[in-house]
């Protein structure tokens, strides 16, 4: 072999290992993306819970004087904490929204007035934290959250079994909260829910008769090319340009309610819209002219050709396209920020004129919390918003294995 | 909500009325075959059902859109003369004396003393809207059944149905079609008025060509910095330094994924690389945009500290690097399609010659692909461009004129949404500024878009 010829391969080679080198970078990136999201998510699908012993009398549930009792409870623990200090130090080992755990399990079973049970409250962030393993106790103690007396306290607990780890069941049926231990998603997961609702409804049919018209109707002249343009346009346009929109018209000359998912659904509708156009007249075209004119030529009209015949035939198309349309929209953020979807709300929305947020919006404003606790519960959301958008595309993708034809 | 059930019923009226409109045209047959018709009963019962149905429905959307403001001004005419007349003067006063009046009337809090007026103008506002809300339930359910009724008394043998259907089916597509046409004019128009409202503020040549950018308005004159500061150009420039980051990032390892899977790649590998990199474009960029903040950026501070180098924990680099990495699906199927559409002639004539495949590929196929690939590129910059989240929870607040890329810098799309997020009153530059930005980024893009499609669009035509 010639020297020439050497080095020819030679380069043959090179070339074929770049080529290699950027799809390993690539799935190396991918890799890394779920690895380390999992990796820090995973810890908040759990949650460290604590005993109490608590007393509770008629007069205390009368009263509603559970705050108190909580913290009775806990000081029960280390009586000889005096300080003032110090006691707010030994009752932040629970969540602050411990007494609430406790007035619902009072008004469960009205037989526990009068006694004194155990139950099991959940611990404040930090502690969970600690328990988890994440903070090092070799650190010096002014770099930590969780000073040396409470790592002694907790330890104490954990020696006489008062410290579990359960599965977070409630991260997946609470709202919003200003607490890492106590905030969920479901209220973000209902708001997405809405919001998606509204976009379906309002893009899917605009989307199909508007592709129909484009494609079996229209005749071609300029106006049919002046909106194919447009919606070509539109599918590019920067999804924070539909929030301007969305911001002035929908909210300032309409008067919409601000934060509702009526809005937000609309807005994504927008945006989604030429998705589902061009996938709709993607399906469309591939059904083959000859089923057209055979239904014509039995005397089908116009409607009854695309109704009967056409539709149906191209629908798992539509519905793949539609899928696909939903899952961009379930991922999207920034428009819903213009709209102010971005508040803080704790309810769970009942209506699509309720205010609420949705699930990268959530992931969002807990991206943006300090407390570190929060950190987790951003990574668990991004979790779950993955596992729903891959369902959406493994639908999506079965539906085209499925039912695909070709003519 | 009141409003859905009516909704509702006016849905399972146009169902009923259309079965009702099929029954009257078989029983219109006389029990000869349904031939004598002229149009399908089916479509008989279409023809009953829109007339029911549609009139009723254009009539609840209208007034729910008319309603408010007739209900408003009533009430506001019915308050003492000096009120009225201060209301109707001054714009700002009238929202907030509707605003209160509705709070009063779902009984929140509000925000002046409650005189008798005011309850007065709250409880003939609540009396109103029940009266309203009545009124449209009786109005659209009679209306709704005296259309049905009437289209039913006009069907016969003869009755052409069918055509009227379909007219009625082809004008609700075209309307259909329109709302593309529509979406892009809201955004103009929406964009350009307050656009215009913001240069009545700040002047054009400030914005475009100012270097400094603060927009945080003082609340009292002698504060510091009382006027605010609207010079784009810092903006532009971070946006146009993450973008190149970005692209340098992406177009290598786009388009080299982009070959080596249309020229080189087996079936099995491709069955497995191409869903990666669609999960890769289907992944949110809010997940990037914490992928950027929680991995990358502190790694690459590390690395800087190892190296001796002050990296910024908001870099450039950082948020480029990540917009890169999403980007990268983006190029490498469009590159994908378009090497693919190269025909397979012009690869067996360069191999005929003796080319190998990375010369074929470099000297034949990349020459024949270049147009599309770079309109692909050009999507992608224009996709970076308007990139919002990597960039708003990535790259920093502070609009610094720098073009180094470990210092934090600042884009128009961050500036956006940072000053549009929260309560804002709509007449201050600061809120009017977000929309000429989002003009600016709304014609960039379009540019890149047009260009672009032609671009694409001419070479597609060349190999057809």
């Amino acid at each position: 072999m010639s020297e020439r010829t050497k080095q020819r391969y030679a380069a043959e080679r090179r070339f074929r290992l770049y080529g290699l080198a950027a799809i390993g970078a690539a799935v190396l990136v991918l890799a890394t993306l779920v690895t380390s999201i999992g990796i820090v998510g995973m810890p908040a699908f759990f949650q460290t819970y604590i005993k109490l012993d608590v007393t509770v009398d008629a007069a205390d549930v009368e009263s509603g004087r559970f705050r108190q009792l909580t913290f009775d409870a806990v000081y029960a623990f280390h009586p000889e904490v005096t300080d003032r200090r110090e006691k707010k130090r030994l009752r932040g080992i629970v969540s602050s929204g411990a007494d609430r755990e406790i007035r619902l399990a009072v008004a469960d079973d009205p037989s526990l007035i009068g006694t004194t049970f155990p139950i099991w409250v959940r611990s404040s962030d930090d502690i969970d934290i600690f328990i988890k393993g994440q903070v090092s106790r070799d650190l010096p103690q002014e770099d930590r959250r969780v000073k040396d007396n409470e790592i002694a306290w907790v330890d104490g607990l954990v020696e006489q079994g008062r410290v579990e780890t359960r599965f977070n069941f409630s991260f997946f049926s609470t709202g919003d909260s200003r607490e890492p231990e106590q905030a969920g998603i479901w209220g973000a997961v209902v708001g997405s829910f809405f919001t998606l609702c509204v976009a379906l409804a309002v893009s899917f049919p605009l989307g199909v008769l508007a592709a129909i018209y484009l494609e079996e109707y229209a005749p071609q002249n300029r106006w049919t090319d002046l909106i194919e343009v447009n919606i070509n346009n539109l599918a590019a346009v920067p999804s924070i340009v539909f929030g301007l929109l969305g911001l002035a018209m929908f909210l300032n000359f309409f008067g919409m309610p601000r934060s509702a998912p009526v809005v937000g659904g609309m807005v994504l509708a927008l945006m989604t819209l030429p998705t589902i156009i061009i996938a709709t007249r993607a399906a469309l075209k591939a059904v083959p002219p000859s089923i057209r004119e055979a239904a014509l030529g039995i005397g089908a009209s116009e409607l009854q050709v695309v109704t009967h015949h056409v539709v149906p035939l191209a629908m798992p198309g539509i519905l793949t396209g539609t899928i696909i349309g939903m899952a961009q929209a379930l991922g999207e953020t920034a428009p819903l920020l213009m709209i102010g979807m971005v508040a803080f709300i704790v309810d769970i929305p009942q209506g699509i004129f309720d205010p609420s947020t949705v699930l990268p919006v959530q992931i969002y404003i807990w991206a943006d919390s300090p407390e570190r606790a929060f950190v987790a519960k951003t990574s668990a959301a991004i979790l779950v918003l993955l596992t729903f958008l891959v369902c959406m595309n493994a639908i999506a993708v079965m539906l085209r294995k499925r039912f695909e034809r070709r003519w | 909500m009141q409003i859905s059930y009516l909704v509702i019923a006016l849905l399972l009226l146009t169902g009923v009325s259309y079965f009702w409109g099929r029954r009257r045209a078989v029983s219109l047959a006389k029990g000869e075959h349904l031939v004598v018709l002229h149009s399908l009963p089916s479509f008989h019962g279409a023809y009953v059902a829109l007339w029911c149905g549609l009139p009723a429905l254009l009539l609840v959307a209208l007034w729910m859109i008319l309603e408010p403001q007739i209900v408003e001004a009533v009430v506001i005419n019915q308050l003492p003369a000096d009120r009225a007349i201060l209301a109707i003067s001054d714009p700002n006063v009238f929202k907030l004396l509707l605003t209160d009046i509705r709070n009063l009337a779902s009984g929140n809090i509000v925000s002046q003393t409650i005189d008798p007026a005011l309850q007065a103008a709250a409880n003939s506002y609540m009396r109103y809207e029940a009266i309203s809300q009545q009124a449209l339930f009786l109005v659209a359910l009679s209306m709704a059944i005296v259309m049905g009724s009437f289209a039913r008394t006009r069907l016969s043998q003869r009755f052409r149905a069918r055509n009227r259907v379909e007219k009625i089916a082809r004008w609700a597509m075209m309307t259909a079609s329109l709302i593309a046409i529509l979406t892009t004019v809201g955004i103009v128009l929406s964009l350009i008025f307050e656009t215009i409202r913001f240069f009545d503020k700040v002047p054009f040549d400030e914005f475009l060509f100012g270097l400094k950018w603060s927009p945080q308005m003082a609340m009292r004159e002698d504060q510091v910095g009382s006027s605010g500061a609207f010079g784009a150009i810092p903006l532009f420039a971070g946006t146009f330094l993450i973008t190149l980051i970005a692209m340098v990032v992406a177009v290598p390892i786009g388009l080299f994924s982009a070959i080596y899977m249309s020229e080189y790649a087996g079936p099995t590998m491709r069955s497995v690389v191409k869903p990666a990199l669609e999960i890769l474009a289907g992944v949110p960029t809010v997940v990037y945009g914490f992928f950027a903040a929680l991995t990358v950026a502190p790694f690459f501070r590390g690395a800087g500290e190892s190296l001796g180098l002050d990296v910024s924990s908001e870099s450039a680099l950082a948020a480029g690097v990540v917009m890169g990495i999403m980007i990268i699906p983006f190029i490498s199927s469009l590159s994908d399609d378009v090497m693919n559409a190269v025909p397979q002639s012009l690869r067996d004539g360069s191999y005929a010659l003796g080319a190998t495949q990375s010369e074929t590929i470099k000297q034949v196929i990349l020459p024949a692909a270049l147009p599309g690939i770079v309109g692909a590129v050009l999507l992608a910059v224009s996709r970076a461009i308007g990139e919002t989240m990597i960039v708003v929870m990535a790259a920093g607040l502070a609009a610094n004129l720098t073009a180094n890329p470990l210092e934090a810098v600042t884009t128009v799309t961050v500036q956006i949404a940072t000053l549009l997020v929260g309560d804002q009153e709509f007449d201050s530059a600061k809120t009017l500024a977000a929309f000429a930005l989002g003009l600016v980024l709304f014609v960039i893009t379009l540019c890149l878009n047009m260009v672009a499609l032609r671009v694409v669009r001419k070479y597609r035509e060349k190999y057809d």
